[in-house]
């Protein structure tokens, strides 16, 4: 069996020196695999993608993309190694056009002819954004931003995509558009992408991932299949304080 | 026994002198190391108190304002309270900007001050800067080392003042709204305390006790001038209080002290070794030197000599965001 | 009578403008005052001096006072100069950086432009030198108006460079990388942009702008120990009415600044002339502080 997409071994990291927000997180993505990370306020969820992304330092424990161990790496050399991030907020350059902005995430990229074609298929999968390409993005809707931080990950050409929390601030509409994108860019693309998700709205993004693991105080606590996960009342537990079913 | 006499004579001199930056050192402290206030314009609250004394001391001038031939202690008053007047009126306005804001503010005022220094002849002679200013009891000594003795035991006296002063205000309850106010403006505002007004007093206080040095230099002195009042002394004064530890009083007058002696000492060197037409360099290369113990320090031991830990951090929290270059 | 006044402005402006530009980069890429940067200006016009006297021998361009070995000269300065800055950086500000304290750093800049502008007298001297013995000739231009081609040349270079910038800016990948750690520096991190090759970038061009600043500045008036320090309030002035982060700001304040300032003469005489400067950035500072294009406070 070949190397996980995304491994991550023992993570320990936090903001302070004092205090440690992940204490030992160990999960993994395969390739192909869409996987989400749930949990309460407070557990870690976005500490987790951003020391994996590289904004912060971590303490111990392992990070490998396809089985190249990367301790401590800086982030921007992270997206050279195939990994693009998507923060939850400030997640677009406001004062840039969409089309700068889609532009920038190809900056570690040097195959000018690949680039345009990428650019072609982002205002393909989101036509919205083709409208406006000179727009600058801070002038864009939430579920438009949101179009474009995607669009702006997907432009490195990743083979490991992290999501935080996509939904946020989005409409039930909206986040069911975005869920079925998600899905559809995974389809589409040549290579494998795999993709990790960090979520609040637990049945949506389980109903379009393949695993789960649920997040709670630093660490990973149940994991398994996204159905067996939102069938779980243990879930439920963690999640909602209540012991049932999540859907 | 000259030469003991002149070591002496020199020594005084150079006490007093360290003693007024002292003074004016610790109005900054009030200012940035007890209230976090980002003062750059040290000299023109120096240059207000020193102008003052010699209006209200000095001989009279033709048109000029001035020759009330007051005593030293009315002097000495009258620039407190015209360096106080000026950080008021300077303050309501300017305190309400923060950190960068306040500092290239603080500088452009001090610049206006010179300004003014330099070409309202009615007030300050001008350029050619004014004289004759009296020293404090002027019958009481007829040597010259008695005459600067006599000056260093009021500084002396005055820094005494002061200090115990800062020390108890500090430990007053007003001390300790400051204190909560620069650890945590929300949550003083919270309970009701106004922590602009808070920060003003302290603002103004800080000031009035840098114009009683510059009434001291004037006095000590005897005649001021625009030049004295150059960013070079802002910039002693801020290394004076970084070196020897700001937030702590004591730290003031030791930073006083100490880089004094470093300015004087470099100061004489220079004059020893350099020949005449280099002299000027020499000034700038004092400077330099100067400027070097400054960086070396706020690299190496932000904290100063003898200073608390942490103090410098507080305006990092409500001043301009973090920036890129981590 | 006003129309020469205003064209003298236009002059200065154009000079406080280059600045300005400097100083409104590194001001919101990097989210501190350097209040060293008018030392940029200042050690810009001085290589250039060095330098000139290298290259000279050549004839004068027409009506200028000067020849390509002028230009050469400015060249160099503003290599000189970028690397001044970024070696300024490297020694001092990244250090201090490091201890996230923003206000050291300015202290540090305040303490770093006196030591720059010693180091100057040291080296150099304290008189005032010039370019060229050449006599610059004023001639009537317009009704009322007499400029030299010197001065007509600044106008033109400053109109030149700030193309060449916003060309750069929007053009280039550095320029857009450039924008996009200006916006945010966090994402552009992630996105895949060296943020650290950007700042050092960020101190190569500003002080390179300074440079040319300088020099035009020591062209068309003089060269002086004090030329940049004086000029820095009104930079933070131009910066800080434009907007500090935006480019055209910079530019609109300069021009801004450079008019009142010499508008200001007439009213109050000229002794009082720098304070113009400082009290319309006091203005804005109180009443909107954001400035006329500005992004962020």
């Amino acid at each position: 069996m070949s190397a996980p997409a995304l491994e991550v071994r023992a993570l320990v990291a936090g903001y302070v020196p004092e205090l440690d927000i992940l204490r030992g997180v160990s999960l993994e993505v395969r390739e192909h695999e869409i996987v989400t990370v749930l949990g309460p306020n407070g557990a870690g969820k976005s500490t987790l993608m951003k020391t994996i992304a590289g904004l912060v330092p971590m303490r111990a424990g392992t990070i490998r993309l396809f089985g190249t161990d990367l301790p401590g790496v800086a982030a921007h050399r992270m997206v050279r190694h195939g990994l693009a991030y998507v923060p939850q907020v400030g997640n677009v350059f406001a004062r840039l056009s969409i089309e700068e902005n889609l532009a920038i995430g190809a900056c570690a990229r040097t195959d000018r002819a690949a680039i345009e074609e990428d650019l072609a298929r982002m205002y393909a999968l989101f036509p919205r954004l083709g409208e406006r390409r000179r727009q600058p993005a801070g002038t864009l809707s939430g579920g438009e931003r949101q179009m474009v931080a995607v669009a702006r990950a997907l432009m490195a050409r990743p083979r490991v995509l992290m999501l935080d929390e996509p939904s946020a601030g989005l409409s039930p509409l909206m986040v069911g558009t975005l869920f079925a994108k998600v899905r559809e860019v995974r389809e589409v693309r040549e290579t494998g992408l795999s993709i990790l998700v960090v979520e609040q709205n637990a049945r949506a993004a389980l109903a379009v991932s393949d695993r789960g693991y649920v997040l709670a105080e630093g660490r990973e606590r149940i994991t398994g299949d996204a159905h067996a996960l939102l069938a779980d009342p243990e879930v439920g537990e963690l999640y909602l304080g209540a012991r049932r079913a999540l859907a | 026994m000259s030469d003991l006499g002149g070591l002496l004579s020199y020594g005084v001199f150079f006490l007093a002198q360290a003693a007024i930056f002292a003074v004016v050192c610790l109005g900054l402290n009030l200012q940035w190391g007890y209230t976090g206030l980002f003062n750059i314009g040290v000299s023109g609250f120096f240059l207000v108190g020193a102008y003052a004394f010699a209006i209200l001391c000095g001989p009279e001038y033709p048109m000029r304002l001035g020759g009330f031939g007051l005593p030293f202690p009315v002097g000495l008053a009258g620039s407190v309270a015209a360096a106080a007047l000026v950080a008021w009126v300077v303050g309501i306005p300017t305190l309400r900007l923060r950190g960068d804001y306040l500092a290239i503010v603080t500088i452009g005022i001090a610049a206006t001050l010179q300004l003014v220094a330099l070409n309202a002849q009615w007030l300050t002679g001008g350029s050619q800067g004014t004289g004759g200013i009296p020293r404090p009891l002027p019958e009481a000594a007829d040597t010259v080392l008695g005459r600067n003795l006599l000056m260093l035991a009021v500084v002396a006296a005055v820094v005494v003042a002061v200090y115990a002063a800062l020390e108890a205000v500090v430990r007053s309850p007003w001390g300790r709204v400051l204190k909560a106010i620069r650890e945590d403006e929300t949550a003083a505002s919270s309970l009701g305390k106004n922590a602009f007004a808070f920060r003003l007093q302290a603002f103004a206080i800080g000031s009035a006790i840098m114009g009683a040095g510059g009434a001291l230099h004037a006095s000590f002195i005897g005649f001021v001038s625009p030049q004295d009042f150059q960013p070079v002394l802002t910039f002693q004064v801020w290394t004076m209080l970084v070196v020897g530890g700001s937030g702590n009083n004591r730290g003031a007058v030791l930073g006083a002290l100490l880089m004094w002696a470093v300015w004087t000492l470099s100061g004489s060197l220079a004059q020893q070794l350099l020949p005449a037409d280099l002299q000027v360099k020499g000034g700038a290369a004092q400077v330099v030197l100067i400027g070097l113990v400054l960086m070396a320090m706020l690299v190496l031991r932000p904290r100063g000599l003898i200073g608390e830990e942490a103090v410098v951090s507080r305006e990092a929290e409500v001043g301009p965001a973090r920036g890129a270059g981590r | 009578m006003i129309a020469q006044y205003a064209a003298d402005g236009i002059v200065l402006g154009a000079t406080l403008a280059l600045g300005a530009i400097g100083l409104t980069l590194t001001y919101n890429i990097l989210r501190f005052a350097n209040f060293a940067h008018g030392e940029f200006l200042t050690f810009g016009a001085y290589f250039a001096l060095v330098f000139a006297a290298l290259f000279a021998g050549g004839q004068t361009l027409g009506p200028l006072t000067f020849g390509w070995g002028f230009l050469e000269a400015v060249a160099a300065a503003v290599v000189l100069t970028g690397l001044l800055a970024l070696v300024l950086d490297r020694l001092l500000f990244r250090a201090l950086r490091r201890s996230d304290v923003t206000v050291t750093l300015v202290i540090a800049s305040f303490g770093a432009s006196l030591m720059l502008r010693n180091v100057v007298v040291f080296v150099w001297g304290s008189r005032p030198e010039y370019y060229s013995r050449e006599i610059a000739v004023r001639s009537e231009l317009l009704p009322g108006v007499f400029m030299s081609a010197d001065e007509v040349f600044v106008i033109g270079l400053t109109a030149l460079a700030m193309l060449a910038l916003a060309l750069f800016l929007s053009r280039t990948r550095l320029g857009r990388a450039m924008r996009a750690v200006s916006d945010d520096p966090a994402l552009a991190r992630v996105s895949g942009i060296d943020v650290q090759a950007v700042i050092r970038w960020t101190w190569l061009i500003g002080g390179g702008l300074a440079a040319v600043a300088g020099a035009l500045f020591g062209l068309t008036v003089q060269i002086s120990p004090e030329m940049g320090f004086n000029m820095i309030l009104p930079m933070f002035a131009a910066a800080i009415l434009g907007g500090v982060g935006s480019i055209q700001g910079a530019v609109l304040g300069g021009l801004v600044i450079g008019l009142a300032q010499a508008l200001s003469v007439p009213l109050i005489g000229a002794a009082y002339k720098p304070a113009v400067a400082f009290a319309l950035m006091f203005l804005i500072l109180l009443f909107y502080p954001r400035g006329i294009l500005g992004g962020r406070t």
